[in-house]
């Protein structure tokens, strides 16, 4: 079973994310800058003393693509290490089944798909 | 003619020239992307348009022979009669046509402050027409009854060293009205400011306080140690009120802004307009400590109680620093540091300059308000004021002018 697994993160774990998830060697990182909010509603901001409420504010969007369950899991893990900061606002993880893969490429599909490209 | 004069006072000119570029930037930071366009070229437009109006009857209406009091008339029609070689009679070591450009650009700046109330939503025609109406309608009489031969406010001994009344009065209280009258921008009781690009803000503010050495130092019309003295006087408010606005950030939210201190060095900058070349050096450190505080309160009560959407605050800068400014003036000034001031302030314990300044902003305002209300109603007249709400939402920049700045840092911004 094949899972892609969502993670909303703050901008500021871009650096220590990507190093950490390239560290135990996903085959894959999808980034998107996103604009959101979550449970926190938004954040306070002044001009010239005038309250401004800041609802949708910038975040990232980790996508990664895995095989596995145990891969799944070491994802997961290693995301959570690194964008933890006990503060509201570290953002969410998502993980759902994908369906299928296919590298483009070569027409592989599923497993063989996300594995580590040869270059054949 | 004086070769040293003159020639500081050419130098001066180009500075204050600087200015209406330098507040493009300054007010199109402080709006959003999809406006910063139109924000900039109500500047630019201005730019045109005063230069033109200025040489054809601007100057005349200003600054030629008096009528009642209240303006001059067309006997320098397109500026004939002025010989630049000859000197002016307003500055007797200048050339006539000298005093001319420096004048320009202080007709060029004020219209330009305006702007600021109306950013976002004022359909561009409109605004160009109702800025040469101002221009005839106040901007000129006023400029006579303050600076002009035989003009009505500098009879009553009222004092305005460099353009309190004239240039931040006058526009604040148009701006503010102006604004009333277009109503509010969409959206605005979400978010009052739209702050999008924050470092221009500072690039407006920074080449302002350049062009402000023109502006004061300049005022005294002559290379003389009245400049050097309005020069610091200029300087020192300016860094007093940009420190107060920061304290007063770091006191009400823990942190000092750069729109804050920008906005605090801007309006240190206008409340000494009126007082560089009359006030001590000392008051001048008073005025500029207090300016930011002053401005601060009012600006929230304007949006807060009076609930007029005056966006960049050209009234809670120009027209609150400039009210403030004109009263500090008949405060502090002192006769021995320039004989044009008759009386020495309310501080050394003399009235009448006092009682003077307060009779000059109280008229500066009504005129202001009067010629704002003609105006806005000619422009009617002729023309629709208000964007439509679609052009509004799509954004100013393509609505009026079919460009666009630069695309949006996070493809989203509605948000600051």
């Amino acid at each position: 079973m094949m899972y892609k697994i969502e993670a909303i993160v703050r901008e500021e774990k871009f650096e220590e994310l990507k190093a950490a998830l390239n560290k135990i060697d996903v085959n894959g990182i999808t980034i998107w800058q996103v604009l959101g909010f979550g449970s926190q509603r938004g954040y306070r901001r002044v001009v010239r003393g005038q309250e401004i409420d800041v609802l949708i504010h910038s975040k990232l969007k980790f996508e990664i693509v895995v095989s596995s369950e145990e891969w799944r899991d070491k994802t997961i893990d290693t995301i959570l290490e690194v964008a933890k900061t006990d503060q509201v606002g570290d953002g969410k993880i998502f993980v759902s089944e994908i369906v299928d893969a296919i590298r483009i490429r070569t027409g592989e599909r599923g497993y063989d798909a996300l594995q580590p490209d040869t270059g054949k | 003619m004086n070769t040293g004069d003159n020639a500081f006072i050419l130098i001066c000119s180009a500075l204050v020239f600087f200015m209406t570029p330098a507040l493009a930037f300054f007010y199109g930071g402080m709006v959003r992307r999809k406006n910063v366009l139109n924000t900039i070229m109500a500047c630019v437009g201005v730019m045109g348009l005063s230069v033109v109006m200025w040489v054809m009857c601007g100057y005349s209406f200003a600054f030629g022979p008096d009528h009642l009091g209240l303006i001059g008339g067309l006997k320098y029609f397109f500026l004939n009669g002025i010989d630049f070689n000859s000197t002016s009679p307003y500055a007797p070591t200048l050339s006539a046509t000298t005093f001319v450009i420096f004048q320009m650009m202080f007709a060029m700046i004020t219209p330009a402050l305006i702007t600021g109330s109306v950013v976002g939503r004022m359909r561009f025609p409109a605004l160009m027409l109702f800025i040469a109406l101002w221009s005839l309608i106040v901007y000129y009489p006023l400029a006579h009854m303050v600076w002009g031969a035989g003009g009505m406010i500098a009879k009553w001994g009222a004092v305005d060293f460099a353009g309190g009344n004239v240039v931040h009065i006058s526009s604040g209280v148009s701006g503010l009205i102006l604004a009333a009258f277009l109503g509010k921008r969409r959206g605005v009781e979400h978010v009052s400011y739209r702050v999008h690009n924050i470092p221009f803000v500072f690039l407006g503010a920074g080449i302002l306080w350049f062009g402000w050495f023109g502006f004061n130092a300049g005022s005294a019309l002559a290379a003389n140690g009245l400049a050097a003295h309005a020069f610091l006087t200029t300087t020192l408010s300016a860094a007093a009120a940009l420190l107060s606005w920061m304290a007063i950030d770091v006191l009400k939210e823990g942190k000092p802004t750069l729109v804050g201190a920008s906005t605090g060095l801007v309006v240190g900058l206008v409340a000494i307009t009126p007082g560089a070349g009359f006030v001590p050096l000392w008051a001048a450190f008073i005025i500029g400590i207090l300016v930011s505080p002053i401005c601060y309160g009012c600006m929230h009560i304007i949006k807060t109680r009076l609930k007029i959407d005056d966006a960049l605050d050209a009234f809670g800068c120009h027209g609150i620093g400039g009210i403030w400014g004109g009263i500090a003036t008949g405060l502090f000034a002192k006769s021995s540091i320039n004989s044009v001031a008759k009386w020495d302030g309310l501080v050394f314990g003399d009235t009448h300059l006092f009682v003077a300044q307060l009779e000059a902003i109280a008229t500066t305002i009504a005129i202001a308000a009067v010629g704002t209300l003609i105006c806005v109603g000619i422009t009617r007249l002729v023309t629709t004021m208000r964007a439509s709400a679609q052009d509004e939402a799509f954004g100013m920049d393509n609505s009026q002018h079919g460009e666009d700045a630069y695309p949006a840092f996070n493809g989203f911004d509605s948000v600051i």
